[in-house]
């Protein structure tokens, strides 16, 4: 394919300008933007791997670290992102079966993917507290 | 119309990349197994948040948690460097920037997945 530098600037047919805005439209965004971001997130549980294996003051550092107001802020978008994009995942699943195509039926999965993704991270968040007493 | 593909590739049936519906499946079948290992991902988070370094080590010295917990980071990592292809491939069009960025996605996925493994590993055997 030729490189796109090289052929002229041709003018593209609009998308965002000219779609109302959809909730199922929003979580396919959604799922990329959350996958993307996840794919960067990840470093957050490597990195705490990496220091939970290096010993005690690297450990200690992390660990000071993601409990600090803005750690706990990141960690609880991190927990949502990775949620969301789970819970997308698997409307996909229902998708790639065949089932769940009508109009409708993608609405409902839609907006049950992003309200039930943020219970789940309250959910978690609240586990979290009541086995640790807290933050 | 004149099909101009040889024999070869048309009884292989893996069209034009050549991998044929790979990346798609394999794409399925790691979203699947993070799905099911997902439970265990809750568990462990909810466990080790917060604790001292100890617990931590006691936890995965348990080869059933340590085989989950690689799993999970290998899968992952897999996952993720399918998952990115797809969106370099989407939206970078000029060649030399794309097969940088293929490439680094490659590097930083192989990273995450072994800086997770063998951190992993070292914990489960014990400091």
């Amino acid at each position: 394919m030729a490189n796109v530098e090289l052929r002229s600037k041709r003018p593209l047919s609009p998308h965002l300008t000219v779609f109302r805005r959809y909730v199922n439209m929003v979580m396919s965004i959604l799922h990329r933007v959350t996958g993307a971001a996840n794919y960067f997130a990840i470093l957050l549980p490597v990195a705490w791997l990496v220091a939970a294996a290096s010993g005690g003051d690297i450990f200690a550092f992390v660990n000071g670290l993601f409990a600090t107001p803005l750690g706990l802020l990141v960690l609880f978008g991190a927990s949502w992102s990775v949620i969301h994009h789970a819970l997308g995942g698997i409307r996909h699943f229902i998708w790639d079966a065949g089932r769940g195509f009508s109009i409708p039926t993608v609405i409902k999965l839609s907006w049950a993917t992003i309200i039930l993704s943020l219970v789940l991270t309250v959910a978690l968040w609240v586990f979290v507290m009541i086995v640790h007493g807290g933050l | 119309m004149t099909d101009y593909r040889t024999d070869l590739s048309r009884v292989r049936g893996l069209g034009s990349a050549k991998s044929g519906t790979e990346h798609f499946w394999m794409q399925r079948v790691t979203s699947l197994a993070v799905l099911i290992l997902f439970p265990f991902l809750f568990y462990s988070v909810i466990y080790l948040a917060g604790k001292p370094l100890a617990d931590v080590q006691e936890y995965f010295s348990s080869p059933l948690i340590a085989t989950l917990a690689i799993l999970l980071i290998a899968l992952l990592a897999h996952h993720m460097r399918l998952g990115m292809q797809v969106i370099i491939e989407d939206y970078v069009h000029t060649n030399s920037r794309k097969l940088t960025l293929l490439m680094l996605n490659i590097f930083f996925s192989t990273f995450v997945g072994a800086a997770g493994v063998i951190s992993i590993i070292k914990l489960s055997l014990g400091a």
